[in-house]
């Protein structure tokens, strides 16, 4: 192939992948300049037609596209996705929970992945678990409860914060303030002996043991380190390198966590990462959880489908469920919008709001019987008067 | 602390470019649209924010397609609606 005909490639109106390809198959192979032009007007005639037409209908394909396999999909589906028995809702639940556009998934996880020098080796990947996963403290030390005293006293094991890369005083500091700021419970003092490593705890109602219990409770459950939100860390290697997959999502946090690649770490809560990582994020995070979803159940469909619902979703900024709170629910059409769901309330409003019906939509028209604006019923003929 | 959190690093966000007056009066005239007709993407978007948007601008991202490879979009900035 010549520069001349690469030029040509490059100057043509293709996607940038069919040029990819024609380079490729063209690469190393001796072509004329005739046998080149009739390649290339081939390529380009297949090009135009199958693009889509001008005035289809592809959101009812896409509809239907998806609506159909859908149908064959399993009702429940709760198993294990492989991963270190982490739970993740799956199937048909999943699929429901994306379109909806959920706040919070059932099931959050995030997949971390981490930073080359933490990635290698287990023990440096373990480290940076820690600094995820939400710990109690009781998982650092005896907590004992003086029923004499009336005071819990916490015993710190130095062995197992050394381990867990986390200073004592750090812990004696942390434990009451995140008792008040998380856990609202504010009615005890609080005392700590550096050198002992020793933490006390004293109600300030000294009289009642229904009170010392409950401050035990807390103080035993109280994070002391991680992020609060993350219940379960799993450390997994695959391939060459170590990667976290956790219970519970917080992807804001997670990325300040010392070690965490901030490039490829993900959640599959899609609302998070339209908050984080903006909408056009989001957008691919719709595609790929809906893609990965379907093909997990053996279900093809196109990709196109699936980008121009996530397309919908996240035309206005932010994520749209489709559905009556969101794309469904925001038509400009009355009779559209009454068609769907909620008839009487939408018609009721419409007809209190004085509310004028253009007629323009499919749905309307077809209510009212006249021709629908889609293929051949959406060309006007358009004179032009000769001068 | 990690590295700082560049979202335009992270591989699910695709380029975002400010468009200059001429690329956006180019824009419209090639597809015969206007601003309103394009999809939205308020001002306080991580990645508006990045790129220092303001309401008003018109963004060019540049998508990695699955079926084209490169794909073009673009989104006017708006501000977000109080509720």
């Amino acid at each position: 192939m010549e520069a001349a005909m690469e030029e040509q490639i490059n100057a043509a109106t293709l996607p940038e992948k069919t040029k990819e390809q024609m380079r490729k198959y063209l690469s190393g192979k001796s072509v004329t300049q005739e046998d080149f032009e009739q390649i290339l007007t081939a390529v380009l005639r297949e090009y135009r037609n199958t693009r889509v037409e001008a005035c289809e209908a592809v959101g009812v394909v896409a509809a239907q596209s998806i609506g159909e396999p859908g149908t064959q999909m399993t009702m429940r589906t709760f198993h294990y996705a492989g991963v270190a028995e982490i739970n993740v809702t799956l199937g048909l639940p999943r699929l429901i929970e994306i379109m909806d556009a959920r706040k919070e998934p059932s099931t959050p996880t995030m997949t971390i992945y981490l930073q080359p020098e933490w990635a290698r080796d287990r023990d440096k990947a373990r480290e940076v678990s820690w600094q995820i996963e939400a710990a109690p403290l009781h998982e650092f030390g005896d907590i004992t409860i003086d029923m004499e005293k009336m005071q819990v006293a916490v015993q710190l094991n130095v062995a197992v914060c050394e381990k867990r890369k986390i200073p004592p005083v750090a812990i004696m500091d942390l434990a009451p303030r995140k008792i008040r700021e998380r856990r609202h419970f504010r009615d005890f003092d609080s005392d700590f002996d550096e050198e002992k490593a020793f933490i006390l705890f004293i109600p300030k109602n000294r009289e009642s043991y229904q009170n010392l219990f409950q401050l035990a409770e807390h103080v035993r459950n109280v994070i002391v380190q991680g992020i609060d939100d993350i219940e379960r860390v799993v450390v997994r290697k695959e391939g060459e390198e170590y990667i976290l997959y956790t219970e519970g999502s917080n992807l804001k946090d997670a990325f300040e966590v010392q070690g965490v690649d901030t490039s490829r770490t993900r959640s599959n809560n899609i609302s998070e990462i339209a908050e984080v990582l903006g909408i056009e994020a989001a957008r691919n995070a719709i595609i790929q959880e809906a893609l990965s979803t379907l093909g997990e159940q053996g279900i093809l469909v196109d990709v196109r489908h699936i980008m121009l619902v996530a397309d919908m979703m996240c035309m206005d900024g932010e994520v749209k469920q489709i559905g009556r709170h969101g794309i469904a629910g925001e038509k400009e059409s009355v009779l559209s919008r009454a068609a769907f769901e909620v008839t009487v309330n939408h018609l009721l409003d419409a007809a209190v709001a004085n509310e004028v019906d253009e007629l323009n939509g499919v749905t309307e028209n077809i209510i009212v019987g006249q021709p629908i604006q889609l293929g051949t019923g959406d060309v006007k003929l358009i004179a032009k008067p000769i001068m | 602390m990690g590295t700082p959190l560049n979202v335009l690093e992270h591989v699910m966000v695709p380029e975002h470019h400010i468009m200059s007056e001429e690329e956006i009066k180019q824009l419209f005239s090639t597809y015969k649209i206007t601003t309103e007709q394009l999809p939205k993407m308020y001002h306080d978007d991580p990645t508006a924010k990045m790129i220092k948007a303001k309401s008003g601008d018109i963004i060019r991202i540049i998508r990695i397609s699955q079926t084209a490879g490169r794909a073009e979009s673009y989104r006017h900035v708006i501000k977000r609606s109080k509720k």
